[in-house]
């Protein structure tokens, strides 16, 4: 029977198949970082287990670490504590750990793949929920909670009940200015943020095969923003070329073994899914998003929507309590809304070709006076390949801050955080009241459009600021 | 984990949808290494007026005195959506909260409820609507709620609610989900021996 790859990569991980209580997978790899993990750790000892494979973990902090210095005595003392714990964790059970000290430290769905830890066929599981990011190689990846995490490292297995499965195919030409965080945003938009609860989405389509694995990890990473348990990519030549030759990818006769597994998973002709959504290339703008949940987003060319427009008495009550926090009047254009900070990084936006589009951007231009723009990088890597290409010179001399990878203002959990009031054009992933700071307000774009912003002040077409120059 | 079996209670009215995990627990409170003591900091933003958290909110429900003992929460679509971290179910129980109705939750906080002894109970629409009726008159309007039997009674009137049997016998016997698995570590050493063969990359 034709399979798709959600239940290929099912059926190669059942290691206990029980459909009237639970079904055990296996679990490949588990990434952990300082927030969601210490109550795991301890969970262990007092239960007097031990982990399991600690081989098949990877450690690493990003959630609450400072951006602006490594200077541990200039971060906040409860942070400190978390991240020595996930230290003293790893060395007591025997985890790699990229701590702060490690040139490969990073947000732990960047450094994922490109440690080539993350891997086509995989079950790849994170105590966070943009653990979905993995899946544009192929493999099944999702967000657990702490319990689940401590489940892992006891068993190196889940229990799990299957997913209804969702094709999402985008086909067609993309317009001039949208990028795979537009494209992602749109499919949000569009099927609303509860649209793929219960469901993994398997994206699809020549937009999908053509964009770049940066691009599909942007696409991948956002699933859970529309409620999807995960979000994948079947895995082709693009896949494989990005993955040979890193730290962990495997070698040798094993590297050939492995690809010819992996050319196997996508998803078999005729194989039906529980939902098929199509969309066309063509009817995407550039996006951004005006309220306070990532499926309140229009086109970039479009206006503050009135509350009223909305039939669901939901879906309005939602629009009117977001444009109250965003402090926005219905009607008023997108770009003529004021911005104050800009942050560029993220598990979303925080890789290299990110980093050069935003670069791109501000090259030769000045970031506008009153504006702080953050670039923060999404691993040490990153920073290092950003300085080598020369990003740094462009994002200083624009008069961006140049920081330390991390997640940094995507969650605000360490000092990079906004003040009440204050307006972000931001590439992260979430718009949520208070997300990057208390009484904060969050527009969700691409870095393009976010580097844009920066420049003028205000939320920007980037189609408009590429015509004009400016 | 406490076993859920029953409750009556009043019930707490969050007439939002969309609730996410940052407004039930914001970040600022996930720096600690325990499991407990959320409950101070559940719907912080909501809950007081200043930072510190020493102003409460008097317009906020669980500010509310006829709320404020309520251990069970009535809430709107996609309850709990947004990030993975079970500091918000461990809030909502610290603060009291065993139970939680709703029209639909988000999947990953739905599996951190369960595996905390909080259960939640997705009704539809109009009858999470009847309940916020009920919710209203706090005090007299008790709201019970039986696992066992799959039913929640309000006023005159009974709904029942599906779950999945294995979360059932969880909550009900407050298993042990971790010593459930252990039971077949047999099937997992055979699972990776295989492994070395059939996928040596993996190992």
């Amino acid at each position: 029977m034709a399979k798709t790859m959600y239940q290929k990569i099912w059926d190669a991980h059942l290691v206990h198949d029980d459909k009237a209580t639970a079904s055990i997978l296996y679990v490949d790899r588990q990434l952990v970082h300082e927030v969601t993990s210490p109550q795991a750790f301890e969970g262990l000892r007092v239960s007097g287990r031990k982990v399991r494979s600690a081989q098949k973990t990877f450690a690493t902090m990003d959630h609450n670490v400072p951006t602006k210095s490594r200077d541990l005595a200039l971060a906040n003392a409860t942070s400190v504590t978390q991240m020595n714990q996930l230290q003293k964790n790893c060395a007591e059970f025997g985890i790699k750990c990229f701590d702060l000290n490690d040139e490969d430290q990073g947000v732990v769905h960047i450094i994922g793949p490109e440690l080539g830890i993350t891997q086509p066929g995989m079950i790849i599981v994170c105590g966070d929920s943009h653990t979905a990011t993995h899946g544009a190689f192929g493999s099944l990846a999702f967000g657990i909670g702490t319990s689940e995490v401590e489940h892992v490292l006891a068993t190196q297995t889940l229990q799990q009940k299957p997913s209804k499965t969702m094709q999402i195919n985008v086909n067609g030409k993309l317009n001039d200015g949208v990028t795979p965080k537009d494209v992602v945003l749109y499919i949000i938009g569009l099927i609303g943020t509860a649209g793929a609860t219960g469901y993994v989405i398997e994206y699809a389509g020549d937009v999908i095969r053509d964009m770049s694995m940066e691009g599909r990890m942007t696409v991948c990473n956002m699933s859970i923003e529309a409620g999807a348990r995960g979000g994948m990519i079947a895995p082709d030549d693009k896949t494989f070329t990005y993955l040979q030759g890193r730290d962990y990818s495997p070698k040798g006769t094993d590297w050939v073994k492995a690809v010819t597994y992996w050319k196997t998973l996508s998803s078999d002709a005729g194989a039906t899914f529980d939902k098929l959504i199509n969309i066309k290339a063509e009817d995407i703008r550039p996006q951004v998003t005006w309220g306070t949940s990532p499926g309140q987003v229009t086109g970039v060319d479009g206006v503050v929507p009135d509350p009223d427009q909305f039939k669901n008495p939901t879906e309005k009550t939602a629009a009117a309590n977001a444009l109250r926090y965003m402090d926005l009047k219905p009607g008023m254009k997108m770009t003529d809304v004021k911005i104050d900070v800009v942050f560029i990084g993220s598990c979303t936006n925080g890789r290299i070709e990110d980093l050069r589009a935003a670069a791109a951007v501000f090259k030769g231009k000045k970031v506008s006076p009153g504006v702080q723009a953050l670039i923060v990088p999404g691993s040490g890597r990153v920073k290092r390949q950003a300085e080598r290409e020369g990003l740094d010179k462009i994002f200083l001399a624009a008069g961006c801050e140049w920081r330390h990878a991390g997640c940094s203002m995507c969650l605000a959990m360490n000092d990079d955080q906004l003040t009440p009031g204050q307006r972000c054009a931001a590439t992260s992933n979430r718009n949520f009241e208070g997300r990057q700071g208390p009484g904060g307000r969050t527009h969700l774009m691409s870095p393009e459009m976010a580097a844009a912003a920066a420049v003028t002040g205000h939320v920007t077409d980037i189609r408009e600021f590429v015509k004009r120059g400016k | 984990m406490e076993p859920f079996t029953m409750l009556t209670s009043i019930a707490a009215p969050l007439d939002r949808s969309n609730v996410d995990t940052d407004a039930i627990i914001p970040k600022q409170f996930l720096r600690k290494i325990e499991r407990t003591g959320f409950g101070k900091h559940l719907f912080h933003e909501w809950r007081f007026t200043d930072y510190e958290g020493t102003q409460e909110n008097p317009d906020f429900i669980l500010n509310k005195p006829q709320f404020r003992k309520a251990k069970i929460l009535l809430a709107r679509d996609n309850f709990g959506c947004g990030s993975s971290r079970e500091h918000a179910p461990w809030a909502l129980y610290d603060f009291g909260f065993r139970c939680i109705i709703a029209p639909s939750f988000a999947d990953i906080f739905y599996s951190n409820c369960i595996k905390n002894g909080i259960l939640l109970v997705r009704l539809k629409s109009d009858e999470v609507e009847e309940l916020f009726a009920v919710a209203a008159f706090a005090g007299s309007g008790l709201i019970a709620v039986d696992l066992e039997k799959q039913v929640v009674g309000a006023a005159s009137k009974k709904f029942h609610f599906e779950i999945e049997p294995f979360n059932k016998e969880c909550l009900l016997k407050g298993l042990d989900q971790i010593g459930w698995t252990l039971q077949f570590a047999d099937k997992i050493d055979a699972y990776e021996a295989k492994l070395v063969t059939t996928a040596p990359w993996l190992k």
